[in-house]
């Protein structure tokens, strides 16, 4: 199958989520053989930064805990990154972040003259302290960070939502309305804390991280849900999607395409593939097309 | 406290604790680990923060860590002392294709001998094991290996004067034939292995360093070219190096910013 996704033609729906492997042009493409139709290049901040110390990634068997704390060389830093990005055959996001609507705007205008093919905005990372989701679970600061980087770019925005908000759906709207032209839903869920009781202490060197993989996933389809009842840009739905039964469930909720990130530890690099075959397969069994299923879960009942 | 049966993070006690030499020192634990020689864990000391370390030694009882005194992890790791609690996570990474039949060399420079330690002890008696070091003193486990051992340090006094790529050169110029090199240690070390092996048709496997984080290939942290060196490594052979154009060259930094590994190793040896 291939998919229209904002004037750009994908070669499935699968898109490696931010924060996960996406380091380098190489890892990208790498992603993007192995079945991954759209890949999203790590956040992209305004300074450099080392994120937190380690611990930073715990793996709790239903999903992992994680504070990597958004390292980034800064965007200013990155020209060996865009250099061989600008020769790429495949579609990218690059996510930004910043601490205030100036540097969001200042990222997010210099990154878009590298011509990503769309850019998403963090405004929902629960590990720092100062970037990503102060602005996201609310619907003004919202909306003020989106038009303003709206106003600066060249390229789709997509606007990556917190699970944390009193009210997705209104978030979303404030996001739509601020001329956001996609959702991606739900960045981790938390900050959640994990105490080692041998030493009496929390494992994260931050102590809090984003909690993602199989045990967030309900959370991420009644997001989804709420969203595909409140907005009409597409939405990027993840959050715990480990196989193509998820990635269906998450379609039905809402989603037009279907974001993956946890699920590389448990299935590999070729998840996407795999999981991508195991849609297809689904969708062949049940004489539906991907379109037929999107949001079919608001049409019953 | 159970054996490890997943990846999940465990406390562990130091069991005994082993002065190598005026730098490096091994940590044993009483505990099983299901591990194949070139894996490593996830080391973190409560407080300070988590590290990777492969294995130096492994039975059914126990295991050890080897480390060397550089940074401000290491130093608070060769003070740990009996009865310490430090945490595990691992193993991972795949570990060395292990060729017990072959007639192999095995090339160790510095602390690189303790991920090779493991395999030489699931290696054959024909095993030649070129070992370098700075210094006679800075040799790790002279007396562990019950095979032929060519030294190798920087000052002479012990061996050959110089590297052990000269060393292994010498081996391969008078007429051995090496079904499979092994080596671990510096970067620059390992690539000159790398095609000493390519020109004399020698198939090899390095273990590579870069920073990591999550020890099981999801955050990127350690990626080298299109390779995630916690997850497709840290071994990797010759078909992956030849086509790894940051082996020897590019590593990336905590932040993510890709940097010339002199970079690198100068930030990574930062005391």
């Amino acid at each position: 199958m291939t998919i229209q996704f904002l004037g750009k033609t994908l070669k499935n729906p699968m898109v490696l989520a931010s924060g996960v492997l996406g380091n380098s042009h190489d890892i990208l493409e790498r992603v993007h053989k192995n079945g991954c139709g759209l890949v999203t290049m790590k956040s992209i901040g305004p300074k450099p930064r080392d994120g937190h110390k380690n611990p930073t990634v715990i793996d709790l068997g239903c999903g992992m805990i994680n504070a990597v704390g958004l390292p980034s060389p800064g965007y200013l830093n990155m020209e060996n990154e865009w250099n061989d990005l600008e020769k790429r055959d495949f579609p990218i996001i690059a996510s930004v972040y910043g601490g205030s609507v100036r540097e969001y705007q200042m990222v997010a205008e210099f990154v878009s003259s590298k011509k990503p093919d769309f850019i998403e905005i963090n405004i929902s990372c629960p590990n720092s302290e100062k970037h990503g989701m102060i602005f996201g679970v609310n619907a003004q600061s919202s909306h003020d960070v989106v038009s303003a980087v709206k106003n600066v770019i060249k390229v789709p925005l997509i606007a990556k939502l917190s699970p944390q908000a009193l009210d997705i759906g209104e978030i979303a709207m404030a996001c739509e309305d601020a001329g956001a032209d996609a959702i991606c839903a739900i960045n981790t869920l938390g900050p959640g804390m994990v105490i080692d009781i041998e030493s009496k202490m929390p494992v994260l060197a931050f102590k809090k991280g984003g909690l993602s993989g199989p045990m967030i996933k309900p959370v991420a389809v009644r997001c989804v849900f709420d969203i595909y009842k409140a907005v009409k840009i597409p939405i990027i739905g993840l959050g715990g999607i480990s196989n193509g039964k998820d990635a269906i469930e998450i379609i039905m909720a809402g989603a037009s395409l279907v974001g993956i990130g946890s699920a590389v530890k448990y299935g590999g690099i070729n998840v996407f593939q795999k999981v991508t075959d195991q849609m297809d397969t689904w969708l062949r069994d049940h004489d539906l097309s991907y379109e037929d299923i999107i949001g079919a879960a608001h049409r019953k009942g | 406290m159970n054996t490890i049966t997943d990846q999940k993070h465990i406390m562990l006690r130091v069991e005994k604790k082993v002065i190598e030499n005026p730098t490096h020192a091994t940590l044993f634990f009483a505990h099983s680990l299901p591990f194949k020689p070139g894996q490593f864990i996830m080391v973190w000391i409560p407080g300070v923060d988590e590290k990777p370390y492969t294995i130096s030694f492994y039975s059914k009882e126990r295991f050890s860590i080897t480390i060397e005194a550089k940074g401000i992890f290491s130093k608070q790791a060769i003070a740990l002392d009996k009865g310490d609690l430090v945490g595990i996570r691992g193993p991972f990474g795949n570990g060395f294709d292990v060729k017990p039949d072959e007639h192999v060399a095995v090339v160790a420079g510095g602390c690189g001998m303790a991920p090779l330690a493991p395999l030489v002890e699931k290696l054959n008696k024909n095993t030649i094991l070129i070992h370098g070091a700075r210094t006679k003193d800075y040799i790790l486990y002279p007396d562990r290996f019950n095979i032929q051992r060519l030294f190798c340090t920087d000052d002479g006094s012990l061996g050959h004067k110089g590297v052990v790529t000269q060393v292994l050169e010498q081996q391969i110029a008078s007429g051995k034939q090496f079904g499979m090199v092994y080596a671990c240690g510096p970067e620059i070390m390992m690539y000159h292995v790398f095609k000493i092996c390519e020109t004399n048709n020698i198939s090899c496997q390095v273990s590579l360093e870069r920073y990591m984080r999550c020890g099981f290939g999801v955050c990127g942290a350690c990626v080298c070219g299109s390779r995630v060196v916690c997850k497709d490594g840290p071994v990797f052979d010759s078909a992956a190096l030849c086509e790894m154009k940051d082996f020897n060259t590019k590593a990336l930094l905590k932040s993510g910013k890709e940097v010339d590994l002199s970079q690198y190793f100068a930030w990574r040896c930062k005391p």
